[in-house]
């Protein structure tokens, strides 16, 4: 039961760390809740059913649609996050001002909560679809359904409550500073995620790797570790990262900050350097 | 938009992936049996490009990982991935059955 603990709790942080920044960035928005529910509701559904077709999955483009699809999925969450950040940051102003003013509710207006939903439900599906294969496996294998049960719910709850403690940490941040502070979270966690797309198409022999470690700290941090394994996923840390992920990282971040500059106009969410 | 935006982007790859020329310099093979990695210890030659052949002959799925090698790929009961890996530094590299940690253990050894 411990042990099929561990692995839940291990995926499901990864996407309750992921889910507790866009619940940071959506603050006061009508309705937010049913928006992210229902990222969730279509990430489990999505889980299910990338768990059932994942031979056909792998199979798929000579053995390399795993990487694909997941490298897919990865980059589509990166542009639906760059889209949101530069709303954001041509917007965030009037929110917070908005929010200082009336204390709570603001309309949601034009702003692209559909795309978080689609950012919410990828990374369920994407750490979903492991727990359901890994236990699909412990089943087959003849586990019981109470350490399953059992399993499941540490896992969940313990994930859930990371995630809890991220969101109520970033609450913390004054208001002024606020929605900016989201937006360069969610900056860093678009680079992180397309680091991700680029280690699978690397993986995948699609694209080269352009050196395999360009450094190596997992003496200092390693992914394996919870800390490496929360960095990994917020702001994309990787101990040993190849040299074609640094490329995604750095067109990333620079490409969604340049977008925040051109279309933010507020000095205080533009960055100081493209 | 989005539909467009993600229907681009997973073509895009499909593409990439089509064209890609996946050759490798040395081909290499591991099956898991039992939860267990056979041989638990393959060496590779270092400074080569590497196809991993990873056979999972039980009928539970199984995750291919290795935090040494920047790796992770599901392999489906009976099922087969293939891996590229390298060209490898001299060393050993650790990986891992995600979903059996407790036996599935190997270690790669470039030289």
């Amino acid at each position: 039961m411990l042990g099929t603990g561990l692995l839940v709790f291990r995926e499901v942080l990864e996407a309750a760390l992921i889910v507790s920044i866009v619940c940071a960035a959506t603050r006061g928005v009508r309705a937010r809740g049913a928006w992210v529910a229902g990222g969730i509701a279509s990430g489990v559904l999505g889980a299910l059913l990338v768990a059932f077709f994942a031979d056909v999955i792998a199979a798929a483009v000579s053995g390399v649609g795993q990487e694909l699809f997941n490298a897919s999925v990865l980059l589509a969450a990166v542009v639906m996050i760059a889209w949101h950040a530069i709303w954001m940051a041509s917007h965030g102003k009037e929110l917070a001002t908005q929010m200082k003013s009336v204390g709570g509710a603001v309309q949601s207006g034009a702003r692209p909560l559909s795309a978080l939903l689609i950012v919410v439900a990828i990374a369920v599906l994407r750490e979903g679809s492991e727990v359901v294969l890994f236990l699909y496996g412990q089943a087959a294998s003849g586990a019981g359904a109470i350490a399953i049960a059992g399993g499941i719910a540490l896992g969940v709850v313990g994930g859930v409550a990371v995630g809890f403690l991220l969101y109520f940490g970033l609450l913390g941040i004054p208001m002024r500073y606020f929605f900016s502070a989201t937006n360069w979270l969610m900056l860093l966690l678009a680079a992180g995620l397309a680091s991700q797309a680029a280690g699978f198409l690397i993986q995948a022999d699609v694209l080269p790797a352009l050196g395999n470690r360009i450094w190596d700290t997992s003496a200092l941090l390693s992914d394996a570790s919870l800390l490496g394994k929360t960095l990994h996923t917020l702001i994309g840390y990787d101990a040993r990262p190849a040299g074609m992920q640094i490329v995604f990282y750095a067109i990333t971040a620079a490409v969604i900050a340049l977008g925040m500059k051109i279309w933010g106009g507020s000095p205080k969410l533009a960055p100081r350097a493209g | 938009m989005l539909r467009t935006a993600v229907l681009l982007v997973v073509l895009g790859l499909a593409v990439l992936g089509a064209g890609s020329a996946q050759a490798a310099d040395f081909e290499a093979k591991l099956a898991i049996r039992d939860h267990k990695f056979d041989p638990p210890q393959l060496d590779v030659p270092a400074g080569a490009k590497v196809k991993l052949t990873v056979e999972n002959q039980d009928a539970t799925p199984e995750e291919f990982e290795s935090t040494d090698l920047n790796r992770e790929k599901i392999v489906v009961g009976k099922g087969t991935i293939v891996v590229f890996l390298g060209p490898l530094d001299a060393g050993k590299y650790h990986f891992f059955g995600d979903f059996h940690q407790e036996t599935a253990q190997g270690d790669l050894i470039a030289k």
